[in-house]
């Protein structure tokens, strides 16, 4: 009775020796709706991309494992094998033409057509379109939503929810689909859209397609699904009937413990002092918009800032150093601090590590020993010496500086004139450091400073940015997609959640408080339902 | 032996090698045919010299991010004004030389930073911009030419107002100034020692200020802006400074070009000059994102010295026929081509 359920089995992933999935076993029912849920870099949007035969997958040597659909291996070697198979995809930026009305969007490359004068000269593509019939598929698709649009207005100018719909009526309207994956389709929708979103999401599994829902909401999980999958760091963690689990279960098992990043025990001592208030901050990133966060930052400690992705947790760094523009009140060392002026910034003590250290944080062409000294001489004029009437660059005191860095943090290099674009992620990372560090910096911030860095490395990075708060005095203001890795060193973290601050925890605050903060509940709420979901955890142990 | 070959290709780029075997190709065929290999190599160092410093002015504009000087017309001009203002004062000789060479640096200040600001309002499109740039100001001199009312009679025409095409630097006791200054010959060979000393004062200039602070951040601003950027650095006023600098080392080099040359060429003469000067720094080995002192040098020898000895050869072996200077145009246009494909939209990022 295995008839039309797509199973992932044992599916595995490598991307140049790096594995991002793990054994994967995972099936979806017909009818059903089944939740995938897991922090970034979790291994949800590799997954799709294998069940879609995304040219990204097998132009990186494909994977291990299969994809099976009614108990054959579906062999989908590219989108348009996964389009055969009927499974279809719901964007997360929605793939449509404005100037198209929702029928030709609909329709595009599935026209229907009928011979005329023309095709029977130049051939097929040359044929006419069946508006007609065209229009009712369309009518047909929008009406199994429940969706009451004329199907001839153009998309431009509709709203975003409306959008959403012509989007997943394309895919129904394709014919023999079985399989539906939705993409964070909630992200950018209001509330009453959302609900309609989801009352045709039922109305699709009620009509036997299987529905793969890929949110980070977790009320919208618990209402919606009928069983979850989550996965961590590459592997399977959980399959669960929805019913079976809270929403304070599936946070635990979300951010779990992944990695052991152990932690000294007991909070560090941190002064009083603030050494920089933020009011009302509000950084126009793309894709990583601050919606005016206010916080202070005490001497000497390190502060934490997570969240999910495109919250805006990495536009507040961003925003402090004036690579974006900022509107609100900064002060840094109790004066006030006019961020738009990078250099004035970096002149009164705040260095900067950025979370994309090839495009931001390292000139790739030049030398280590330029690129640290770089910052430094330009906003310090250090590295410098007169020569007769020129002030030229001091190559020995470049060349020396740059010997302690490499000698001091440990960079693994041939010598100090090697191209930091020839480095490890690692090591490269470290040069960036030693930039930082040549500028003496009072306050560090640093973004994302693991990305892309092998385990081993990360721990190293972790614990230099630990002594620099600890033995120099310096103050961090760390931004990291890991939560494990925050928690390991801060002193507080500062949960961010739709450009906003969620609240405030502590690294010793449990796993479910911090899953359920970051997809958006309250820390009040979040700290009642995973004391609820603790005492029953307990009570079970007891039991 | 077949990798080392491809490795040293490699090195020195597709275009550096083509062209210096080319040359050498040449060179031994002009000998085969009884060409003066002396003469040859004295009117390759002549025109090295002539031209040295239009190529130089690449070198501060590739660093700062914008791409070749394809508006070298627009420091050219500069310099041209210069030389005939002052001409219209009757300087003459080294007085002739040294206060054109003042007033063209005020001149080109002006055009190079009105220059600049463009640029910087073009990001992503400098080059095309910057061609055109350079046709247009082309033009615009040629209304000033006809009515600003130069009064000197050696420049005028025998009738009617404006100034002539060609002006002859003879007339100012100008002609050859520098190149025959303390000019010396070995073996057949001669040396314009005043033109190459001029070449490798502002190349050594140009190497000093890449070594300032001033320097090394136009050049992190055209390497990569987002760091420049967050490094607290102005790159929008840096890019003008690399622009200014390079308008200016463009009007100096026409003023040793029109003295090495004998005329100063007006109207539509500054026209084309981008072209040669752009493929002489490809030729040597630069892209349109990354310049140094050596690819100046080595592309200003390899590509004036195939434009050199190309003629006289073609021209035993076509007699009666134009081939040199179509050869000329295609190798010219056939680099910047090349060039062109290797460049990213917007710069190299």
């Amino acid at each position: 009775m295995n008839n039309g359920i797509l199973e992932f089995v044992n599916v595995g992933k490598e991307y140049s020796g790096h594995a991002v999935l793990k054994g994967i076993n995972m099936d979806v029912r017909p009818g059903e709706i089944h939740a995938l849920i897991g922090e970034n870099g979790a291994g949800k949007s590799t997954l799709m991309n294998i069940l879609f035969g995304m040219p990204v997958i097998h132009s990186t040597g494909g994977f291990t494992g299969e994809v099976r659909i009614g108990g054959e291996d579906a062999k989908i070697m590219n989108p348009h094998d996964a389009m055969m198979q009927g499974i279809g995809m719901v964007h997360q930026e929605f793939m449509l033409i404005p100037g198209f009305t929702i029928t030709e969007n609909i329709k595009i490359n599935r026209e229907i057509t009928k011979s005329s004068l023309m095709s029977k000269v130049f051939g097929k593509r040359m044929e006419s379109l069946e508006h007609a019939a065209m229009a009712t598929d369309a009518r047909k698709a929008l009406d199994t939503m429940g969706m009451d649009i004329e199907e001839y207005t153009k998309v431009h100018g509709l709203p975003v929810g409306h959008m959403q719909f012509v989007e997943i009526a394309r895919e129904i309207d394709k014919t023999g689909i079985r399989f539906l994956v939705f993409d964070e389709p909630t992200a950018v929708l209001t509330e009453s859209e959302t609900e309609h979103l989801l009352n045709a999401i039922r109305k699709l599994a009620a009509q036997g397609i299987g529905i793969v829902f890929i949110s980070h909401r977790l009320d919208e999980i618990i209402r919606l699904s009928d069983r979850v999958t989550i996965l961590r760091d590459g592997e399977w963690v959980a399959t669960e009937e929805t019913k079976n689990i809270t929403a304070a279960e599936i946070a635990r098992l979300m951010v779990g413990r992944a990695l052991t990043l152990d932690r000294a025990e007991g909070d560090r001592k941190v002064s009083d002092e603030k050494i920089m208030t933020v009011d009302n901050l509000r950084v126009n990133m793309p894709g990583e918009e601050v919606k005016g966060v206010t916080f202070d930052v005490h001497r000497g400690e390190i502060l934490g800032i997570g969240g999910l992705a495109g919250q805006g947790k990495l536009g507040i760094a961003n925003g402090l150093m004036g690579m974006y523009p900022v509107t609100g009140k900064v002060t840094f060392k109790g004066e006030p601090l006019d961020v738009m002026k990078t250099n004035e910034t970096l002149k009164k003590g705040v260095a900067f590590l950025s979370e994309d250290r090839k495009g931001v944080g390292l000139l790739l062409q030049s030398s280590i020993e330029e690129n640290i000294a770089f910052t430094a001489m330009e906003v310090h004029n250090k590295f410098l010496k007169k020569v007769g009437p020129f002030t030229l660059t001091d190559d020995k005191a470049i060349r020396e500086n740059a010997e302690k860095m490499v000698k001091d943090l440990d960079i693994r290099c041939t010598s100090v004139t090697q191209n930091t674009g020839a480095l490890s992620g690692g090591n490269q990372q470290k040069v960036c450091v030693g930039k930082a560090l040549s500028l003496d910096p009072e306050l560090l911030l640093v973004s994302e400073p693991t990305r892309g860095i092998d385990i081993g490395a990360k721990k190293l990075i972790l614990d230099l940015l630990k002594d620099l708060a600890e033995k120099r005095g310096m103050t961090v203001i760390m931004t990291s997609s890991e939560l494990a890795e925050l928690r390991s060193i801060c002193d507080r973290v500062l949960i961010i959640c739709e450009g906003k601050v969620a609240g405030e925890l502590s690294p010793f605050d449990s796993d479910e408080v911090y899953g359920l903060m970051m997809s958006g509940v309250s820390k009040e709420e979040a700290m009642k339902a995973a004391g609820a979901a603790q005492k029953k955890a307990g009570g079970e142990a007891n039991g | 032996m077949g990798k080392k070959i491809g490795d040293f290709i490699n090195r020195i780029g597709i275009p550096t090698f083509a062209v210096g075997l080319l040359l050498v190709v040449l060179l031994i065929a002009a000998g085969v045919m009884g060409q003066s290999i002396p003469t040859l190599i004295s009117d390759i160092l002549k025109r090295v010299g002539m031209n040295g410093l239009l190529v130089l002015a690449m070198l501060p504009a590739i660093k700062s991010g914008t791409g070749p000087n394809f508006a070298l017309p627009v420091g050219i001009e500069g310099g041209l004004m210069a030389l005939i203002v002052c001409m219209q004062f009757d300087f003459s000789g080294w007085a002739l030389m040294g206060a054109s060479a003042v007033l063209c640096i005020v001149f080109c200040i002006i055009l190079g930073w009105l220059y600049g600001q463009l640029m910087n309002a073009v990001k992503g499109a400098e080059m095309t911009i910057a061609t055109y740039s350079g046709f247009s100001i082309v033009a615009f001199f040629n209304i000033l030419w006809l009515a600003i009312p130069f009064s000197n009679r050696k420049m005028g025409w025998m009738l009617g107002n404006g100034l002539r095409e060609t002006i002859q630097m003879k007339g100012f006791e100008a002609d050859k100034i520098l190149s025959d200054f303390l000019a010396f010959e070995i073996a057949g060979i001669k040396f314009p020692t005043g033109m190459i000393l001029v070449l490798a004062f502002f190349c050594l200039l140009s190497w000093l200020f890449f070594r300032t602070k001033t320097g090394m951040a136009i050049f992190a601003g055209g390497q990569n802006p987002r760091f420049a950027e967050a490094s607290g650095l102005n790159i929008d006023r840096n890019r003008i400074i690399a622009n200014i600098l390079s308008t200016i080392l463009a009007g100096l080099g026409i003023i040793m070009y029109s003295q090495g040359y004998g005329y100063a060429q007006l109207y539509n003469g500054p026209l084309n000059m981008a072209f040669p000067a752009v493929a002489a720094v490809l030729v040597g080995g630069a892209t349109a994102s990354k310049a140094s002192i050596p690819n100046v040098l080595i592309g200003v020898c390899l590509f004036q010295g195939l434009m050199t000895t190309a003629m006289p050869v073609m021209n035993q072996i076509f007699t009666g026929t134009d081939l040199s200077d179509i050869m000329r145009i295609i190798i010219q246009n056939g680099v910047i081509l090349y060039a062109l494909t290797k460049v990213k939209s917007g710069g190299d990022r």
